[in-house]
């Protein structure tokens, strides 16, 4: 996917704060950089990756990526990691170690928090890993920061030999604004010296390693106290002042442009002096964070006066608008003219699956299924859970289908009697945090049908490559993974693997039927590309036929984004039942010719699509 | 401190709304101006909402327009036009593709488009201008330069010339072809003339 290419020279770019970040790790003279894709921090190591003089890989884990980076680190090099805020949950284990061992080499997490959920199944204020890890925490507001403060951790890095937490949000990761940049300079690794008391943490070691975590912490804290990161700005308006990291502090400044500021950059551990400082300023103090009420809490232990969640909201992202009625309503003003208009009332558009997406059959032929019970799992499979299809019970995090699925078929109580248990899971999901899962559930003689959806692709974030599709991250040649060999070796009987073609919907609807009633554990493996990936090749579209189509609706129950309703009508069956018609055309200029739909269309309506003249493309579609 | 122009662009995932607002920024910087994009797009690429906020001035804060403050709303949708319309300040405008795409839940009879969201967005007191960019793109002969041409739609209602707006959109064809970047100044062109004649027609 992404070739490495020179550079772009040192100037003003217009960059996101993953591009910003990205430069800035090349810049920092980095090594070694390793991630596993995760909206919103995926960018980040997809720009590294087109950089020269560094190695990129994209890992199966994010705790697997942090262990590479810390090998690196280890090793006397600069080396970079990056996840998505739930990523550092897997993540965490090697984390709360490497706190103990501390680095060689710079060594730079950035973690981005998916801050009013655009795609993610919680909420996390990543913060709390700065607490939890006694690790110094930077926060940028904007993509210029974001660089700058990614030169300063490295520096940090091994003035202190401590890792560096970078925090990001959505809106720092994926806003666009301008950044100076600079050239890189290369540092070379000292290579690995053994020292076998600091980086074999046996509890003799780590024992030894505690008190120097607690004594950094302090150390820590007095140059957070003096750091230019954190700075106060006077202000006019001495009513209110605020306390403010990351994008609040944007909000803060455009909604009170007089206010007294503290603005914190190096925000963990908290310059308690500093926030003194500020609150001898002003009247009253108010901490403006996203998530959590994390620094005014800490505040409050120093016995400061200080406001914060107690006027702002609990959840979601902050802006101008949420901030604004919030302080006068503190300061008993006037609350702000209500918006101009109230929105008009427009149906929802929620997320669809692709036209032509192979998991468009599995969900298709799963809802045709009685008696189910189907334990999901994160990535696109997920919009199973959406119409027409309303065949995913649950999700909880990457890889849990496994453990649900077994734990929903032991723990089964007398309504679940006869259902049948399905696990689904992705091929990249299945690498990362799977595998171990199903090795339980075989382990433990569950009675669960899983399907390996194998899309060749991390399909949600963009169709990053993976262990299953025989590429690494500069889309080169690399060993690929064989899905019927790996689950055979984990311990499902050959008779109970199947390798089937989801396009082929009589096919698969028979295996799910069967393979649902053995009681032990199946893999059903589906094997075609994503279609935004370059293995997926278009075949010949399809149209209907007007005056065949009898409006059963059939087709569009397979949920294809290229089908359309032209007009709904009404029947009374012979048995004076009504039911409702919809009669459909195919958007012929998008549809793949994938033959989804064509297969539960009894009068065979569908046919492949024969252009008449140019004209006949024109429809009302695709703005492209 | 609103000196800021504030430009919203709506759409749908795939239409290339983050891309036309993109090359947005990159004129306002072209002119000396401070800028920020963002997006508010979950999972865009799969068929949902997007809409792209542009704000560029001397100094750009916060990246996000404050509902009731966007100068021009860019849809590349009607419904979405419609979904979006306050966010516009008193006087604002929308430009506005006709083109409708129905997402499957309306196709699944869960859900109903509006029959005229151009009518509701008159109704709602706002200032609009609507015009056919999907057709137009498809007479140009392909359905992709309906991007340039909803820039096209939006030049002369931005604080900079127009001509600013049109090089940074043939920056970006100049690698593929001199064939590219002609039909793209085509279709930029149809698009400023369309939004003059809807509007001479509006008048
Ligand atoms: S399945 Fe066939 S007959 Fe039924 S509505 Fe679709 S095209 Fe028409
Ligand atoms: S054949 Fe049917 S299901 Fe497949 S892409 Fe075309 S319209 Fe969609």
């Amino acid at each position: 996917m992404a070739a490495v290419m020179p550079a772009p020279a040192a100037s003003r770019l217009l960059l996101s704060g993953n591009e910003a970040v990205a430069r800035a790790v090349w810049e920092a003279g980095v090594k070694v950089a390793a991630a596993y894709p995760g909206t919103p921090s995926t960018e980040m190591l997809e720009v590294i990756s087109t950089y020269p003089d560094l190695y990129a890989e994209w890992s199966v884990n994010e705790k697997v990526s942090l262990e590479v980076a810390i090998g690196a680190a280890y090793a006397g090099s600069r080396s970079f990691c990056c996840m998505k805020h739930v990523g550092m949950n897997v993540a965490s284990d090697a984390l709360m170690t490497l706190t103990l061992t501390g680095v060689i080499g710079g060594l730079v997490i950035a973690i981005a928090d998916d801050v009013g959920l655009s795609s993610s199944q919680n909420e996390q204020d990543s913060r709390y890993w700065g607490r939890f890890a006694h690790l110094p925490v930077f926060e940028p507001a904007d993509s210029q920061e974001a660089h700058a403060m990614t030169l300063q951790a490295y520096e940090l890095s091994e003035q202190f030999q401590v890792p560096v937490i970078l925090r990001m949000t959505t809106r720092i990761n994926h806003v666009k604004s301008l950044v100076t940049t600079g050239e890189r300079v290369a540092h070379a690794g000292a290579g690995f010296k053994k020292e076998p008391g600091r980086f074999v943490m046996v509890p003799g070691n780590a024992c030894k390693r505690i008190p120097l975590m607690f004594k950094r912490d302090g150390e820590l804290r007095a140059l957070a106290e003096t750091s230019p990161l954190n700075f106060i700005e006077h202000g006019s308006d001495r009513r209110v002042g605020f306390i403010a990291s990351g994008p609040a502090y944007m909000h803060v400044k455009e909604s009170f442009p007089n206010a007294p500021v503290l603005k914190l950059g190096f925000s963990c551990p908290v310059p308690f002096e500093k926030c003194r400082e500020l609150a001898a300023l002003v009247d009253q103090v108010v901490v403006v964070e996203e998530v959590e009420p994390l620094i005014v809490t800490e505040l409050k232990a120093q016995g400061l006066k200080v406001l914060g969640k107690e006027i702002l909201p609990l959840q979601g992202e902050l802006s101008p608008n949420v901030l604004k009625p919030a302080i006068a309503r503190l300061l008993g003003e006037p609350l702000p003219a209500p918006q101009a208009v109230v929105p008009l009332q427009v149906f929802p558009r929620p997320p669809t699956m692709c036209v032509a997406c192979p998991h468009l059959g599995v969900y298709y032929t799963l809802s045709q299924v009685r008696n189910l019970n189907i334990s999901g799992d994160i990535g696109c499979y997920t919009l199973g859970a959406g119409h027409p299809w309303n065949a995913l019970d649950t999700c909880v995090s990457m890889g849990a289908s496994m453990g649900v699925a077994l734990g929903m078929d032991k723990g089964r109580g007398e309504a679940d009697k006869d259902k049948r248990v399905v696990a689904v899971i992705g091929d990249s999901t299945f690498l990362h945090m799977g595998m171990q899962g199903l090795l339980d559930m075989v382990y433990n003689k569950g009675n669960v049908t899983v399907l390996l959806l194998d899309n060749r692709a991390v399909g949600m974030t963009g169709g990053q490559d993976n262990p299953g599709n025989g590429r690494d991250i500069h889309g080169d040649e690399a060993p690929r993974v064989d899905f019927a060999k790996l689950v055979s070796a984990l311990g499902v009987k050959e008779e109970r693997i199947h390798k089937v073609n989801p396009y082929e919907l009589p096919v698969l609807f028979k295996t799910i039927r069967e393979e649902v009633k053995v009681p032990e554990v199946s893999v059903i493996i589906t094997d075609q590309p994503c279609v935004l990936i370059k293995d997926y090749h278009k075949l010949k579209p399809f149209e209907v036929i007007d005056d065949r189509c009898t409006g059963c609706g059939n087709c569009i129950d397979v949920g294809c984004p290229a089908i359309h309703v032209t007009r709904r009508g009404k029947e009374v069956k012979a048995s004076g039942k009504e039911v409702d018609l919809a009669f459909v055309r195919i958007e012929s200029s998008v549809c793949t010719g994938c033959g989804l739909c064509v297969q539960p269309c009894a009068p065979k309506a569908i046919v492949h699509y024969a252009p008449v003249s140019p004209i006949k493309l024109v429809s009302k579609g695709c703005g492209a | 401190m609103s000196e800021n122009t504030n430009i919203l662009v709506v759409g749908i995932g795939g239409q290339g709304v983050m891309t036309a607002t993109e090359i947005l920024a990159e004129a306002a910087i072209a002119m000396g101006h401070d800028a920020k994009k963002t997006e508010v797009a979950g999972m865009a690429q799969r068929g949902g909402v997007v809409s792209s906020h542009l704000r560029f001035g001397q100094r750009v804060l916060s990246p996000q327009i404050t509902p009731g403050t966007a100068d021009v709303l860019l849809g590349f949708e009607s419904a979405e036009a419609m979904r979006w319309q306050h966010m516009l300040r008193p006087g604002g405008i929308t430009l506005m593709n006709t083109a409708r795409l129905v997402p499957p839940v309306v196709e699944l009879g869960l859900f109903d488009y509006p029959d005229d969201p151009l009518g509701e967005i008159r109704k709602s007191g706002n200032k609009v201008v609507a015009f056919d960019a999907t057709s137009i793109a498809q007479q140009l002969g392909d359905i992709r330069l309906g991007n340039t041409v909803m820039l096209g739609a939006i030049a002369d209602h931005l604080p900079f010339p127009a001509e600013t707006l049109l090089d940074c959109v043939l920056k970006r064809f100049q690698r593929k072809g001199e064939k590219l970047v002609e039909l793209n100044r085509q279709a930029f062109a149809a698009g400023r003339a369309a939004v003059g004649t809807a509007e001479a027609v509006a008048a």
